[in-house]
């Protein structure tokens, strides 16, 4: 017989991207209460930053959306932004999760009208675009930000700025007095799905990404084809802002290399072949994209995508990993250096713009999550040695979008399962 | 059975890469390569070898002994380990190549006048006669390398650099008769026999 335990039958879902609104809703659908923490002011993660998901080519908009009408028309999830956790204690069933809640200085009042961001002068670099590009510092994240409140950043707080914000709203929602709050929740099972990061393609050293402004990761590359990114759609040198035709994909950047990520970040090849057809929708025939590689892993279902972009004749592969990149000063233009392994032809390839495939590294790495972790040796988590704190989405491996909402669902099963043998344990109490 | 070449073969069959594992340094790596290139094009030497170290190993996968075995490319390395730093896979390559050369070197296989080999011979025989190296007979060597004609042009050519040698008495002349040795030059010949003893018996073909 089971000893009766303390618990509380809430889940605590971390990060609030695509894997963790997957487990929160299915969790809250099934009638279990969820906590769903988010560190940044808006929910959505990285997802909400593509243009385009592979293979259909449809905008993720869409299926954002659709999570978020879910998510207003459920009442057992409690949504907390600019949250932070800084520890988990306890046990299976029975956790104690200390929350930091960062001053949004915004009230519920808002009504995401703009004119805080109009009156306002200070700019900050954009997180949303990768910093390609400037933002003021009173703002809403993006046009799919949820809640759509706007944001006042700390800077300009105790500033003429931060002032004018505060005499711009309408509705008196701007409290510039708010505060840091630390709160403790009571949580029987964890969702951990903080996802993932772009690996720091600067340490990439032969590829020059610190010093060659045309050189861009595939991040960036997609928030430029996007129209609500920096560029407004267009695909532009960064040197001097000129149209990029000429543009070589290196895959593997920082992936499957035992000096930068072990592993394979699974989403690169699909995703430099979704972005090949973005160059094909920008300049037709006039475009040209080189594919460079070590192997194409386009598994499954994506085998389709992968042979219609083959027969694409703008689009040429090259199998080779590439050694590394010169400039010429003058124009900006690149050199990839390498030699092909069909034939072993050494070659100089000029190229007007490279975009690294940046390979995924979890957003918060095994070491670093304040609860007791199992974590593999690239930091994705495994599980807990307890049993109720379970990996998510990209914190448990290197997922695109679709295999992260399967794994996602599976996750909130798992936790469903653990809250239900804890309230099995309180009723037999 | 007494010509290595033809007992090593028949040993192995038609398995170079197994023979390659076992007889090279380090050749137990030679399987983990992903055939990326990155060896291949940051090889500063790289437009002068024949086959790159990333061909090399796909020519031991693929079985091409006489190929492999006999030709200069690893005799180009010059341990600069850019390959090795850059590596995906972090194969030692250098050392690969390295153990390639000298197992080709072994077998009799490796291309005579290669000037690398040629050199290594020439100082190991010449450093392990008296335990010291004897610079000018060492010089001369590598200069007569191709012939006598070919080694006065080159000693001309060279004599401007001879003269401030002899004058910052930096060259012996007389070296060129006896030579210096170390003080004990019969322990040290004793000790490299015992070491080509053990070494030997590591790396020949067990039959």
């Amino acid at each position: 017989m089971t000893a009766p335990i303390p618990t509380s039958q809430t889940i605590l879902v971390v990060g609030g991207g695509i894997s963790g609104l997957t487990v929160a809703l299915e969790a809250a659908e099934c009638g279990k209460q969820v906590i769903l923490v988010e560190k940044l002011p808006t929910l959505g993660g990285r997802t909400a930053l593509l243009y385009r998901y592979f293979p259909k080519l449809c905008h993720p908009v869409c299926g954002l959306e659709i999570n978020l009408r879910r998510l207003k028309g459920n009442r057992n999830v409690r949504v907390l932004t600019m949250a932070e956790v800084v520890s988990i204690t306890g046990t299976r069933g029975d956790y104690t999760a200390t929350l930091r809640i960062s001053p949004r200085h915004v009230t519920a009042q808002c009504t995401a009208c703009g004119d805080c961001a109009k009156a306002v002068s200070a700019e900050i670099p954009n997180p949303y675009n990768y910093g390609l590009n400037q933002m003021k510092a009173a703002y809403l994240p993006h046009a799919m930000a949820y809640p759509q409140r706007y944001v006042v950043d700390p800077s300009i707080v105790g500033t003429p700025d931060g002032e004018k914000a505060r005499a711009a709203c309408k509705v008196g929602a701007i409290d510039l007095d708010m505060k840091e709050e630390i709160i403790e929740l009571k949580v029987g099972a964890v969702a951990w799905a903080t996802g993932w990061q772009p690996y720091d393609a600067a340490k990439i050293q032969p590829y020059g990404y610190d010093r060659f402004a045309n050189v861009v990761t595939s991040v960036e590359f997609e928030r430029m084809c996007d129209p609500h990114g920096p560029t407004g759609g267009k695909i532009l040198r960064p040197f001097d802002g000129e149209p990029a035709t000429n543009i070589a994909f290196i895959q593997c950047a920082g992936s499957r290399d035992e000096n930068h990520l072990r592993h394979c970040s699974r989403i690169c090849c699909m995703a430099s072949l979704k972005q090949t057809q973005y160059v094909r929708e920008a300049y037709g025939e006039g475009g040209k994209s080189t594919i460079y590689y070590i192997d194409i892993r386009a598994i499954d279902r994506f085998e389709d995508f992968y042979r219609k972009v083959l027969q694409d004749p703008t689009v040429r592969f090259v199998k080779s990993k590439v050694a590394r990149i010169a400039q010429d000063d003058k124009t900006g233009g690149l050199i990839l250096h390498g030699v092909d392994t069909e034939g072993y032809h050494r070659y100089e390839a000029p190229h007007d713009l490279v975009v690294l495939a940046v390979g995924m590294e979890p957003s918060v790495k095994g070491a670093d999550i304040p609860a007791e972790v199992i974590a593999d040796s690239s930091g994705f988590l495994e599980g807990s040695s307890g049993g109720g704190i379970f990996g998510a989405g990209c914190a448990s491996g290197a997922l695109d979008v679709n295999r992260s909402v399967q794994q996602a669902t599976a996750t909130a099963l798992r936790a469903i399962q653990v809250v239900n043998k804890a309230a099995a344990a309180e009723v037999a109490r | 059975m007494s010509d290595p070449n033809v007992s090593a073969v028949e040993q192995y069959r038609n398995n170079f890469l197994r023979e390659v594992e076992e007889n090279v340094d380090e050749g137990q790596w030679v399987k983990m390569c992903m055939q990326c290139g990155v060896c291949a094009g940051s090889c500063p030497l790289g437009e002068h070898w024949e086959h790159s170290p990333q061909k090399l190993f796909m020519m031991i996968r693929a079985g091409k002994r006489e190929a492999v075995l006999s030709t200069n490319s690893m005799w180009m390395c010059t341990s600069c380990y850019n390959c090795v730093v850059r590596c995906p896979r972090q194969l030692p390559i250098t050392q690969i190549m390295h153990g390639l050369a000298a197992y080709a070197h072994r077998l009799g296989l490796a291309p005579k006048m290669q000037p690398t080999r040629d050199f290594s011979i020439q100082f190991w025989e010449n450093c392990t006669r008296t335990g010291r190296v004897n610079e000018l007979r060492l010089t001369i060597g590598l200069y007569f390398r191709d012939g006598l004609v070919a080694g006065f042009k080159k000693g001309w050519s060279m004599r401007n650099v001879a003269f401030g040698l002899l004058k910052a008495k930096r060259l012996n002349p007389f070296e060129l008769f006896k030579g210096h040795e170390c003080k004990d030059r019969k322990g040290i010949q004793a000790m490299l026999k015992k070491a080509n003893e053990i070494d030997a018996r590591k790396k020949r073909p067990t039959t």
